[in-house]
């Protein structure tokens, strides 16, 4: 069970919705995914095409939480703006706050991204921060009073899973608000190690639409959260230099 | 006569049936599709969209949700 602000979720997985090949392969990958989560960018529209098909509008929005990102914003007030515009739909009072500092490692700023968290928990929103992998910027942030810490594994749509568990570690020991794990997951197996670690949940996107076949991917995916979650919870054997025999070392035929 | 707006960036002519923001989307057919409108810098709620009226050189987005991580 995840519980971000007074929303409770039974999945751990919240699912992007970009670039997936197409929109009847999408909705099978959400629907294999068990994701209740789903994030979407705001973005002008083509108001000369009135018939665009548009995913969102197809969902049963009865079924998901909508968490639209602030993806494009490079300040604080852009966050801010998109944020509300967001809002305004009436559909959503979760945002991911996204504020991009590098155009080619697309990596968070975190100082417009404090910036932007703080304006937006004073308009009352929901607030998850896609922040780097700091350990001391996810406690500024939860000492702000955001409702979850988003690091990053590895840049955005990378795919190297995570490049720092020493620090994803220390975040989610420090933390008494959800760690979710966001961004650079490559693989099944890096989602698994992030949940091993203690995360509370991934976002994930660009590693199940970019897969080959993205619905398997989704499932895959679902498998290995919960698979880390249970073991997780199950306490893990310490790592020791040399063997220990699981067969007992008495009565052997050979002694 | 015709409105001269800025929407989304782009300067665009409408007719002069446009005397509102719901006018605005029903002359573009988007008003059964989900979007949110920002006029002059002003987010717009719904239920204020046939009370809101357009003008002249006015700066308009009109946006919507689209797949993203």
């Amino acid at each position: 069970m995840l519980k971000i602000a007074d929303k409770i979720f039974q999945s751990r997985l919240l699912l992007g919705t970009g670039k997936f090949p197409n929109f009847e392969i999408q909705r099978e990958a959400v629907e294999a995914s068990g994701t209740e989560i789903l994030t979407f960018a705001v973005r002008r529209m083509d108001i000369y095409e009135p018939s665009q098909p548009n995913f969102l509008e197809m969902l049963d929005l009865s079924k998901y939480t909508l968490l639209p990102n602030t993806a494009g914003a490079k300040t604080a007030e852009e966050a801010v703006r998109i944020a509300k515009l967001a809002k305004a739909s009436g559909l959503c009072d979760m945002v991911k706050v996204e504020v991009i500092g590098d155009d080619k490692t697309l990596l968070p700023d975190p100082i417009e991204t404090l910036k932007a968290s703080e304006m937006l928990l004073e308009e009352g929103f929901i607030v998850l921060p896609y922040t780097s992998d700091d350990v001391v910027l996810a406690k500024k942030l939860e000492e702000l009073g955001v409702h979850a810490i988003m690091p990053g594994a590895s840049p955005i749509g990378s795919g190297q899973g995570i490049i720092n568990p020493l620090n994803l570690s220390l975040i989610i020991e420090n933390a008494n608000i959800p760690v979710i794990v966001d961004a650079g997951i490559g693989s099944p197996a890096d989602c698994a190690m992030a949940m091993e670690l203690g995360a509370d949940g991934i976002l994930l996107n660009s590693a199940v639409s970019g897969a080959k076949n993205p619905v398997k991917m989704a499932k895959a995916m679902k498998l290995a959260i919960e698979a880390g979650r249970l073991g997780y919870e199950a306490g893990r054997i310490p790592k020791k230099r040399y063997a220990v025999a699981s067969s007992p070392s008495e009565g052997m035929l050979t002694s | 006569m015709k409105l001269q707006l800025y929407i989304n960036g782009q300067k665009t002519e409408v007719g002069s049936t446009v005397k509102s923001i719901e006018d605005l989307l029903k002359f573009f057919k988007l008003q059964n599709r989900i979007v949110v409108v920002e006029h002059n810098g002003e987010i717009i709620l719904k239920e204020q969209y046939s009370k809101q009226p357009v003008n002249d050189g006015d700066k308009i987005e009109i946006v919507h949700f689209v797949g993203g991580g």
